[in-house]
């Protein structure tokens, strides 16, 4: 699946990397940890947290990880979107809850990190 | 594939807000270099892990990559005040990271044994006058 794929299933509203939706994700995982998603997450895994600060996008530049998913609505802060953007991860918002959005991907076919 | 490149990064205690700029501008180094991904992922985490560890524990010091033929090192050395006991600090779970951090996403005391898990060999030696952290990753 692309993020282009995973941002319709979700219907999201895309605030940084427009221009690289088109990257494949083979995985995604739900947390707000991010020192259990230092633990676990595999390469191009696309991430939904609901966690708001510039270290979720420093996590995710670490682990090559493609695309930050905020739920609920949460809107990034500047720094986070101003990282964002440098380090090329593209960041998405929605409107479900981390559990609703976690099963409509995997109902779809985007399976867990493992 | 270069040889020799050293380079030192300083660390300051207690700066959160720039916590990982030192693991990005070493990931952007193994990159330049050409080094496997997949070894640069390995190092960019447990560098990570171990520059926040430094900023939230220590009181600061300097990270230093060396890269040679066969392989790239990382040694982080701060200044105190030592890990009291070094065998609770490798269990997963254990933390005696601040609520402010734990609040940040942090924190959760699964660092050091991530550090372990991402690179070929660890040593740690620990004093109230300061911690020594060696990491080595193969290449090749």
């Amino acid at each position: 699946m692309t993020i282009a794929e995973a941002a319709a299933i979700l219907n999201c509203k895309t605030v940084c990397g427009a221009d690289k939706m088109d990257r494949p994700v083979s995985s995604a995982c739900g947390a707000d940890l991010m020192s259990d998603v230092l633990t676990f997450v595999k390469e191009n895994c696309l991430l939904l947290t609901g966690m708001v600060n510039a270290h979720v996008v420093r996590t995710a530049e670490m682990l090559d990880v493609p695309c930050i998913v905020l739920v609920r609505g949460k809107v990034p802060t500047q720094d986070m979107i101003e990282l964002a953007e440098q380090t090329g991860v593209t960041l998405l918002t929605c409107e479900y809850t981390l559990y609703e959005a976690c099963g409509r991907l995997y109902q779809n076919g985007l399976p867990p990190c493992k | 594939m270069s040889s020799g490149y050293k380079e030192s990064f300083s660390i300051v205690a207690g700066d959160f807000a720039s916590a990982g700029e030192v693991s990005a501008r070493i990931k952007s180094i193994l990159r330049m270099i050409g080094i496997d991904p997949a070894i640069i992922r390995r190092v960019s985490i447990a560098a990570y892990e171990a520059e926040l560890n430094m900023i939230i524990h220590s009181f600061g010091g300097e990270m230093t990559l060396k890269i040679d033929s066969g392989s790239i090192h990382i040694d982080c050395v701060d200044t105190g005040p030592g890990i009291e006991d070094i065998e609770m600090a490798m269990k997963e779970g254990f933390s005696t990271a601040s609520p402010d951090i734990q609040m940040m996403g942090f924190g959760a005391g699964m660092g050091l044994p991530n550090i372990k898990k991402n690179s070929d060999e660890m040593e740690i030696r620990s004093d109230p006058g300061g911690t020594h952290l060696h990491l080595k990753f193969n290449i090749v």
